[in-house]
């Protein structure tokens, strides 16, 4: 799976949220020097941003489908709270997969923006 | 030991090892004392303290605001009010209460006799000590801040109009954040690695996800302020034109790296505190949290988002309209995880049996207040709404909502729920409930007609208004009610004072974490015997717990060394891994701590030459320190850790407690290091042309023989670890010395790159940028050449071995991020005008 990992553990949690904040900088950036510097990029930059938010979600997918096999594919329901190995890695790809969650939920609001808004109006 | 020692005697035998080894000086060297239960309890006094102090500054606000046109305080005072108002209950009580609290039950939650780094927490108490009775005394001497806790230029960078205020602000404050930032790595490694074996990363008490969470935003949080320090402070005393718009300078980046702080610390002050409630609701729903991993995700998830906010305190500057969009959008997002926590109290508590002590009271009170906070929190995250609402008392109101919701009323949950664990004390029921009472209503009373005052146009910060306005009736009764919430304070501080409170049970609330164990706070050890774990709730799960921890049936039951001990385990897992010493009291932290803090304090009044010294003797006092107390080489490899297993005392590389702090101060540096390149681009997006037309570059040729020699250091360094590996002393030295020689050549080499091609700080603020990025990388050589100075000699005296070279490989640490700052320094002052 993603880098081969079989263990899941603190990096693997945090991957999902890290793809969030890496897509948020690359939009807020952007946008930043397109709108200081030449605002008639515009719509390349809109166009980017989509490419930025598929890429993002693609991304998030395969952390999500990598933290689904950690989990165990749902066959174990939390609470995930015995002192075993097994009970240690379904926690963490529990986790991990609610994060998943909110980081495509927090991605698709980072892209809004760009959908709705087409000029850099101050 | 013998053969024939029995239970009892060998009980009593440990305890006196124990009691020995941990022993409370009393005296004068009482306050040489580094345990972390002495610590954290002045640690938390202290900002306490400062958080009276500030909410005296708050209510004479009130009175002077409760009739119009009243002038009880000057304006210039009241401007000194409310910046130190804000000051202190930002910088000197919410934040270091955080530590200060973590500090003190971290340890006993984890079983552990004590942090990894007894010494850095002591030494950041007495930085937080100094730095706060600086901050906050400069109001007595009519010399507070006063252009507001966020000290906005070009203001706040006019000489004229802010006097020595602004400088105590940002020395005084950087000196702070130095302590924070060593409270985090303190604790993050403490979460890490000192956890009792058995408590895997599953089964840690909540409490621990959040400072780890909070631990790793402070890393990434406070080092952009840092930053923004170093540039306003350049600017105040040597004119260096960093937010000077004539110059080519940009206030508005100021704001930038201030809010890329303040932000996510309205987090930081948060999450620790909603901690503490998700220790509290499952004690007294008496079951288990419900949704754990929910609570992982909220905390992590608002850890993350809470980066992507800053400039929602910015809508007002002209952004370009899609930039606003990404931050109201973010800060929408940040509304789900925040609420999820708030679900999983509620249902934990539907799904118990909930007893309605007074921390339950506090706590219940903290979540009405802090969904009302929240849910104004979503309003002005529109921009449309914010426009209006903004720099008036709405965002008074609303921010006080989060944070006393969020922060205030969790917190006094948390001391009353702590009280008894840390004093063997409990507090007075009737008097919490007084308490409560007065605090809620007196809160709601202040704060929520402030909401309307702001609507009908109050703006904040102002001394005094006119009559006629329709202001007049709420603010005397906001004055009203601060003054009621204010008694409710003082009956809690009553409480918490008064003498003869009845001695408590052990674990009196029936709660199921290992902090309970603790059964007479007077006992320095922190935990007879180290468990072995395998519940989230051991004191409910795990049968005969507590009489197998004081029997000393665990790891860790005595110290027959007569040496302070404590168990490393590994991350995931906590399989034990090495037995810890930890140093002990010592008088050295504060040393240091008053030396680096009199820098602090002689450079604000300009006394250069005494600055230069007091900084110079601290590093001195900080290399003693080291050279005395760490990483000693044990008089045995391994030592008997109990319950039948030896594990070594010695460990360096990743597995050292150590090697993790380098590497997390080292994020921190880099996060500081990546705003002032942040800075850079910033003024290029601003300016037509950066560097601007006709400005002289730094020297390419001497820029890039720095670089060479600060590479050349780097692969020497990699060179000595091997050979110290291989047991190659001589060599190991020769490339040890001849490494410091080029570091520090690298950094001479560096600053002579614009100083050659005559480049002028005070004259355009390209010409700073590229001075306070050389500076900071030359200095991070010449700290690295200290370095490599230290491990030179740590080799002569027979300290550094092939065996023993924790100092080495962490040195080495240092030597990539050192490397890379100068790669990357070079990259932006050579390079990127090429392309621009």
């Amino acid at each position: 799976m993603l880098f081969r990992r079989d263990t899941a553990n603190m990096w693997t949690l945090i991957t999902p949220p890290t793809v969030w904040a890496l897509h948020f900088l690359f939009c807020y950036v952007a946008a930043a020097i397109v709108c200081a510097k030449d605002p008639s990029w515009l719509p390349g930059l809109r166009l980017a941003i989509a490419g930025a938010t598929l890429l993002a979600l693609g991304l998030i997918l395969l952390a999500g489908l990598q933290a689904h096999r950690h989990w165990g594919f749902g066959d174990d329901l939390p609470p995930h709270d015995e002192a075993t190995d097994e009970d240690r890695q379904h926690f963490l790809g529990f986790a991990t997969l609610l994060l998943v969650g909110l980081s495509a939920v927090a991605v698709l609001f980072g892209a809004l923006p760009a959908l709705f808004i087409t000029e850099c109006v101050r | 030991m013998t053969g024939s020692e029995t239970d009892e005697d060998r009980k009593r035998r440990e305890e006196r090892e124990l009691r020995a080894a941990w022993e409370v000086p009393t005296g004068w060297r009482y306050f040489s004392n580094v345990n972390n239960q002495i610590v954290g309890v002045w640690y938390t006094a202290a900002s306490f303290f400062f958080f009276l102090f500030a909410g005296v500054l708050a209510l004479i606000m009130r009175a002077q605001l409760a009739v119009p046109d009243n002038d009880l305080v000057p304006a210039g005072t009241y401007n000194q009010l409310y910046t130190l108002h804000g000051t202190m209950m930002m910088f000197l009580f919410a934040v270091p209460i955080f530590e200060a609290v973590a500090i003190l039950i971290l340890p006993q939650m984890l079983a552990a006799r004590d942090l990894p780094f007894p010494r850095l927490s002591a030494f950041g108490f007495w930085c937080f000590l100094i730095g706060g009775v600086f901050v906050g005394g400069s109001i007595l001497f009519d010399a507070a801040p006063d252009s507001g806790w966020f000290m906005y230029p070009p203001l706040a960078t006019d000489t004229k109009q802010t006097g020595i205020g602004a400088d105590i602000w940002l020395l005084g404050l950087s000196f702070i954040e130095i302590a924070s930032i060593a409270a985090a790595v303190e604790l993050i490694v403490g979460v890490l690695k000192c956890r009792p074996p058995g408590m895997r990363i599953n089964l840690m008490p909540l409490y621990c996800w959040y400072v780890l969470i909070v631990g790793g935003m402070i890393l990434f949080a406070f080092p952009p302020l840092i930053a923004g320090d170093i540039l306003f402070e350049m600017q105040r005393l040597f004119d260096w034109p960093f937010f000077d718009v004539a110059r080519g300078g940009d206030p508005v980046l100021w704001q930038h790296l201030f809010w890329i702080f303040g932000h996510p610390e309205v987090y930081i002050i948060f999450l620790p505190s909603i901690a503490l409630l998700a220790m509290i609701v499952p004690t007294f729903a008496q079951r288990p949290i419900l949704g754990y991993g929910w609570i992982v995700l909220a905390a992590v998830g608002t850890g993350f988002l809470s980066f992507g906010l800053w400039a929602h305190h910015m809508f007002t500057i002209g952004l370009p309209a899609l930039s606003i969009g990404f931050f109201s959008a973010a800060s929408e997002a940040v509304a789900i995880p925040t609420g999820v926590q708030i679900f999983v109290f509620v249902a934990t508590l539907l799904a118990g049996r909930v007893i309605f002590a007074i921390p339950m009271l506090y706590a219940t009170g903290a979540l009405a207040i802090f969904t009302f906070g929240g849910l104004t929190g979503v309003m002005v995250a529109l921009a449309p709404f914010d426009w209006q609402a903004h720099d008036s008392y709405f965002v008074v109101a609303h921010l006080h909502y989060t944070l006393i919701g969020g922060m205030f009323f969790p917190l006094i949950a948390g001391v009353y729920y702590f009280h008894p664990f840390i004093t063997g004390r409990m507090l007075s029921e009737r008097l919490g409930r007084w308490s409560f009472w007065l605090m809620f209503c007196g809160f709601n009373i202040a704060f929520l007609p402030m909401h309307i005052t702001g609507l009908r146009g109050m703006p904040r910060r102002v001394y005094t208004y006119q009559e006629g306005l329709g202001w007049e009736g709420l603010n005397l009764v906001s004055t009203l009610g601060a003054f009621v919430m204010a008694a409710g304070i003082l009956v809690l501080v009553v409480d918490v004072l008064r003498p003869g409170k009845p001695r408590a049970p052990r674990n009196p609330w029936n709660a199921g974490t290992l902090e309970w164990v603790a059964g007479d706070p007077s006992e320095p050890w922190g935990i007879r015997s180290v468990p072995l774990v395998s519940s989230r709730y051991p004191l409910w799960d795990q049968k005969n717990l507590i009489d197998d921890i004081d029997t000393g049936r665990f790891f860790l039951p005595g110290a027959p060394e007569g040496q302070r001990e404590t168990m490393v385990t590994d991350v995931l897992d906590a399989t034990p891994e090495q037995v810890l010493r930890v140093p002990g009291n010592s008088f050295k932290p504060m040393i240091a701590a008053l030396l680096i803090g009199g820098s602090f304090i002689a450079t604000t009044f300009h006394g250069w030459w005494l600055g230069l010294a007091s900084g110079v003797a601290g590093v001195v006092a900080i290399l003693v320190w080291l050279w005395t107390g760490t990483a000693r080489i044990p008089e045995k490899p391994t030592t008997d850790a109990g319950m039948g297993i030896a594990l070594p005392l010695y460990a360096s590389g990743p597995t050292s407690v150590g090697w993790w702090a380098m590497f997390i101060t080292m994020v921190g540096d880099g996060t500081a290091f990546l705003s002032l390149i942040f800075a850079y681009f910033y003024y290029w997006t601003v300016h037509a042309a950066f560097p601007p037309e006709g400005s002289a570059l730094p020297d390419l040729a001497l820029g890039m023989a720095a670089g060479i020699a600060t590479l050349a250091a780097w692969a020497l360094m990699l060179a000595a670890r091997r050979l110290n590996a291989t047991g190659r002393a001589t060599a190991t030295r020769l490339a040890l010395a001849l490494a410091a020689l080029l570091a520090l050549a690298g950094g001479g080499l560096l600053l002579a790159a614009p100083w050659n091609a005559g480049l002028s700080p005070t004259r355009h603020v390209y010409d700073a940028m590229v001075w306070v990025l050389a500076i900071w990388t030359a200095l991070h050589n010449t700290a690295g050449a200290l370095m490599q100075g230290y491990c030179l000699a740590g080799s002569l005296a027979g300290r550094l071995t092939a065996t023993h070279d924790i100092d080495l490989r962490n040195v080495v640490l240092y030597w990539h991020f050192a490397a890379l700052t100068m790669a990357a320094t070079l990259a932006v002052l050579l390079l990127a005008p090429l392309t621009m």
